[in-house]
């Protein structure tokens, strides 16, 4: 049906050039048979009068100039589509991983997908119960968001992430949810983790998983999340579900594009990263959010382990320059034994404020956040400031802070994985904590709102507990 | 005829023989008929930067060109719109095709069918040249939409007529000197890369009120005058340049949300038609025109936003208002250029961005100004832009954030660590500047007070001395510091907590009238004074630090601003606090 051609003239990297062929168009989708029958899928990069300039996804082992057959199809890469993915595996390109049945699709989508319209989105605005304080009560989530977790190698972003999955909803509500899965070079056991942890909570009924393991081809990364993000659009859109979607690890899809980029000899950007990776991450995370009339909705939870904690490093900037916030995992945190270690003060969630207040969270929320964020940073200074000079050198006022610091991580940011607090009672806890200050120093708070909800009697937290 | 396309490398396309081929024409490429520019002419090849999605496009094949260069339409209709990076009605889109962005759609970006009641100015037979006034249109209900003479025609009306028309409807017929009939029309086109002329070019002098006390204050920017936000990711440039556009005391507004995020558009589409502008009651969206392209939208086209929106604003400017341009962000129009660069495989310079960079830079912020426009009644149009940096990691030696700060006079600074402590906005007070300072001096000691500029240099020298002081601080403790450093960290603390810190999200403290900030700054600083004064008869240093007016002046911020007397009320009674005997 499609012509075959014989053509190919250089390989390198991930890269094939294909020559002497004839109506290739750019972006095109390809499939090639390698001498030894196997059939790899990839796309063309640029075509230039007869030659086509391909991408592999599988990597081009095993591919030879002589025997090497190309087929140009026509068309994009695309994914077909159906509710039975629900509960299902597929690979980083959607291929049925699991041991079910393939997928009848009901429609068949291009995993770039299109722009949605800026003038056909609704603005985010309902709270997502995640059931964690420090991101509930300080960095509210709220649906249609895109809100990266930031995390180093050896946090348990993984675990942040599964406890979310398994807590998160919006209040007072039944309705229509799923969970998107993608899986991007994370190994065996992070995967397992995961499709566990799905088991015991979510039920995996309600998820679909795309697997691309760290032995998986690594160019196939550059699909996964498309494929992903297409698949939720489907059941965002189409199907009126509010989907949740994880990408772990966007680090690993960054190097794959890295790869691409220096195959293809590309003047390199910072740290060796393409100039355009920029605009294609938005082409990615900008697939969150909500369309005007339409019942669905899709909340991007992008994970990144930050190479060397830097903030600064292209790929975490760059997410940052894009995503609607960020939660931020510190290392020394994790180290004192909090979980969440979620560093509040560098964290931060843009949409929050039409997410909170009355009628969404509780009327005292936006007050309460700014006090405790306030006592907080101002505790955290006096740490630093005690490290230089001495406990001793505090002001009585400084002290109580340095103690306010110490509790408000073992007792706030601090809880269980399996501890899932409402938001009632993420905002008493706030108010316990503000127990541990002087009144006066509550500037922030409204007096009505001290009246209402300040305890009457001091906090006395349980030490290690 | 037509050229046939030989390349496809993403937004940059190749093609061979299009007949009656020019540098920056528009060209349709493709059997998808999509929109390009032409960027590069080489013998036979055009390089094409093509504003839409190329995927399925390939060698073989048409590409015509319209031979016209991109242009922008001017006329009734612009304001309240939201336009994509090439003038395509976003509202009408949807409308037409749905939710996402379609390619290959030929839709023009002012209504056809919509009449205006056009009201002549002029009269038949009366001499009118390039800018003169034709008559007018009531386009929202603060906003006189002027129709002007186009540039380069001159000659005697010989037909006017005013009624209810679409904008292609002709409604006057000049004969110009040569004795030709010209027949126009109140849609106007422009092409985006060549300036709009005017008359003649004016230092600015007047302060463009923002009603944000960090810039009116300390930083001013004027009418006319030019303005960068660098900052780190989440450090508030779009909250910054959002209450610009909401509080500036401009007539005309133009926005362009140039490779950044979908939903902040939706925010200001959401917010701009509830919000009332506060120097005439009505919907802030009355005044305001959108261009919108996206982080996810083709990247050719970011490029071309901020030309098409700074022509929109030209052409409001030479009716003779204020007109404001926000640009958020320049660094995603810089990633466009380098990214094309790339692909023609330019010689990169710095960081990959062509050698050309800082050029086009200048000659974007030199599209801002004072001028007289072009017309007979010499009216005074002025164009502001204010653009957003986003360098890698915040770097300021960014060459993007180097190439403008060659160029523009006011620098607000936008760190991190402020933000992080929730200082907002988080302009860092002491490397930020504003070179319009001398220029608007006059107007602000007539406009606001004639001590204005002395408040204005003494709390900004107190916040020096603060971070000296703090120094010190760090190394040997608060308690050595002398009473009065001790009382001057305070009134420090008191400018930044009480003064510059401002949020964007409370209904009263979002924004300030220059009279309240005036009053504000004086309360503090005065405050400070009397402090001094009792400190130096002997008070007791922990009283005067916690001293109950504190709390008053903690809470100035949300007094109303229609409620001059509060503040007025309080800074009498922080002039008397050394007569209440003891503090
Ligand atoms: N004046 C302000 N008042 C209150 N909050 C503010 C203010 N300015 C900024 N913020 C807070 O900081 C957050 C980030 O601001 P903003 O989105 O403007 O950052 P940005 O510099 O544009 O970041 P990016 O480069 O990623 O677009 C806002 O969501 C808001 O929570
Ligand atoms: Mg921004």
């Amino acid at each position: 049906m499609f012509k075959e051609y014989l053509t190919v003239r250089e390989i390198s990297g991930p890269l094939v050039l294909v020559e002497e062929v004839e109506g290739v168009k750019y972006d095109e989708l390809i499939e090639i048979t390698a001498p030894d029958g196997s059939l790899r899928r990839g796309r063309v990069l640029e075509v230039h009068e007869d030659k086509a300039l391909v991408q592999l996804f599988e990597g081009a082992t095993g591919i030879d100039i002589y025997r090497t057959r190309v087929r140009f199809l026509g068309r994009g890469i695309e994914i077909g589509l159906s509710l039975d993915m629900l509960g299902r595996v597929f690979d980083g390109m959607g291929r049925v991983r699991d041991d079910g049945p393939p997928i009848i699709p009901e429609i068949t989508l291009d995993i770039n997908g299109s722009p949605i319209n800026p003038y056909s989105r609704d603005y985010p605005s309902e709270f997502i119960q995640t059931g964690i304080s420090a991101i509930d009560g300080l960095n509210t989530l709220v649906r249609g968001q895109k809100l990266p977790i930031f995390s180093g190698s050896g946090l348990p972003h993984a675990r942040v992430a599964a406890q979310i999955v398994r807590q998160a909803k919006v209040l007072g509500k039944e309705e229509k949810f799923a969970v998107v899965f993608a899986g991007m070079g994370i190994t065996f056991e992070e995967a397992d983790f995961f499709l566990k942890s799905f088991e015991k909570g979510v039920a995996l009924s309600r998820t679909v998983v795309f697997l691309n393991l760290a032995d998986d081809p690594s160019i196939e990364r550059i699909a996964t999340p498309r494929v992903a993000l297409t698949c939720a659009e489907y059941l965002a859109f189409y199907k009126d579900m509010h989907v949740l979607v994880i990408l772990l690890d966007m680090t690993n899809y960054c190097e794959a594009l890295r790869e691409i980029s220096a195959a293809r000899k590309e003047v390199p950007g910072r740290r060796g990263y393409p100039g355009y990776m920029y605009t294609d991450l938005a082409s990615i995370y900008e697939r969150a959010g909500r369309i005007k009339g339409k019942k669905g909705s899709i909340t991007q939870m992008p994970i990144l382990t930050m190479p060397e904690d830097d903030k600064t490093h292209p790929i975490p900037d760059l997410t940052g320059y894009i995503t609607e916030g960020q939660i931020i995992l510190s290392r020394s945190l994790h180290r004192k034994g909090i979980y969440p270690p979620i560093d509040v003060l560098p964290s931060l969630s843009r949409l929050k404020d039409r997410g909170i207040g009355k009628g969404k969270t509780r009327e005292d929320h936006a007050d309460l956040f700014n006090q405790l964020f306030s006592a907080y940073a101002h505790g955290k200074e006096v740490q630093e400031l005690a490290v230089i000079l001495g406990e001793e050198s505090l002001s009585e006022l400084d002290r109580i802070y340095y103690k306010f610091a110490e509790i408000f991580e073992e007792v706030y940011v601090n809880q269980g994985e399996y501890e899932e607090r409402s938001i009632e009672e993420t905002l008493d806890l706030g108010w316990k904590l503000l127990t541990l200050l002087p009144q006066s120093e509550l500037k922030r708070v409204r007096p009505e709102f001290i009246e209402k909800y300040l305890p009457k009697e001091k906090f006395t937290p349980e030490r290690g507990g | 005829m037509k050229g046939k396309i030989v390349r496809v490398a993403g937004p940059l396309v190749i093609a061979r023989g299009i007949p009656g081929a020019k540098m920056y024409d528009v060209v349709r490429v493709g059997n998808a008929g999509l929109v390009g520019e032409i960027i590069e002419l080489k013998g036979d090849e055009a390089s094409i930067q093509v504003y839409e999605n190329t995927s399925g496009i390939g060698p073989g094949e048409p590409v015509i060109t319209t031979g016209a260069p991109l242009s922008v339409e001017l006329g009734p209709g612009l304001l309240t719109s939201i336009f994509d990076g090439i003038q395509r009605p976003l509202d009408v889109m949807r409308e037409k095709v749905g939710d996402f962005i379609t390619r290959g759609l030929d839709i023009p970006p002012l209504s056809r069918e919509k009449k205006w009641d056009f009201e002549p100015a002029v009269k038949e037979g009366e001499e009118i040249g390039e800018g003169d006034i034709l008559g007018e249109v009531q386009e929202t209900k603060y906003i006189r939409h002027r129709i002007l003479v186009p540039p380069g025609i001159k000659g005697k009306v010989r037909k006017i007529r005013g009624g209810s028309f679409t904008i292609e409807e002709e409604i006057a017929v000049i004969k110009t000197d040569d004795g030709k009939e010209t027949s126009l029309t109140m849609l106007q086109k422009w092409p985006v890369r060549r300036p709009r002329p005017f008359k003649k070019k004016l230092p600015p002098e007047k302060i463009l009120i923002t009603g944000q006390r960090v810039i009116d204050a300390f930083f001013p920017l004027a009418k006319g005058g030019t303005a960068c936000v660098p900052g780190p990711f989440g450090s508030g440039k779009t909250v910054l340049q959002h209450q610009l556009a909401k509080w500036s005391d401009a007539h005309i507004i133009i926005y362009i949300g140039c490779g950044e995020r979908g939903n902040e558009m939706a925010s200001v589409l959401l917010e701009f038609p509830e919000l009332e502008d506060p120097y005439t009651g009505e919907p802030l969206i009355n005044r305001t025109v959108l261009i919108a392209n996206t982080s996810n939208m083709p990247v050719a086209a970011r490029e071309a936003s901020i030309y098409t929106g700074v022509t929109i604003a030209e052409y409001f400017r030479d009716m003779g208002y204020n007109v404001a341009v926000m640009a958020d962000s320049t660094s995603r129009w810089a990633e466009a250029l380098r990214e094309i660069s790339g692909r023609l495989e330019e010689m990169p310079g710095e960081e990959g961005y062509p050698a050309y960079l800082p050029q086009r830079v200048a000659e974007f912020y030199e599209r801002a100004g004072r001028v007289i426009c072009i017309g007979k009644d010499g009216r005074e149009g002025t164009l502001s832009i204010i653009g957003a940096v986003s360098p890698p990691g915040g770097d300021l030696s960014d060459p993007v954030v180097q190439a403008t700060l060659k160029v523009v006079k006011v620098f607000w600074s936008l760190e991190d660590w402020l933000a992080y402590r929730r200082h907002f906005p988080a302009i860092n007070w002491l490397t930020s500047y504003s070179l319009y300072v001398e220029n608007l001096e006059s107007y602000l000691k007539k406009e606001i007070a004639e001590d204005w500029l002395n408040l204005r240099k003494e709390a900004l020298k107190i916040l020096e001395k603060e971070a000296d002081l703090q120094e010190i601080v760090r190394l040997v403790g608060v308690e050595s510091l002398s009473p009065k450093d001790r009382l001057l960290l305070e009134t420090a603390r008191s400018i930044r907590e009480d003064f510059l810190h401002q949020n964007a999200f409370d209904p009263v403290d979002t924004y300030s009238p220059l009279k309240k900030q005036y009053l504000m700054l004086k309360i503090v600083l005065e405050f400070h004074h009397q402090l001094i004064k009792l400190l130096e008869e002997g008070k007791d240093i922990q009283d005067l630090l916690s001293h109950p007016l504190r709390e008053e002046i903690a809470r100035m911020r949300y007094v109303k601003n229609e409620d001059e007397k509060t503040l007025s009320d309080l800074l009498e009674r922080v002039r008397k606090i050394g007569e209440v005997a003891h503090v």
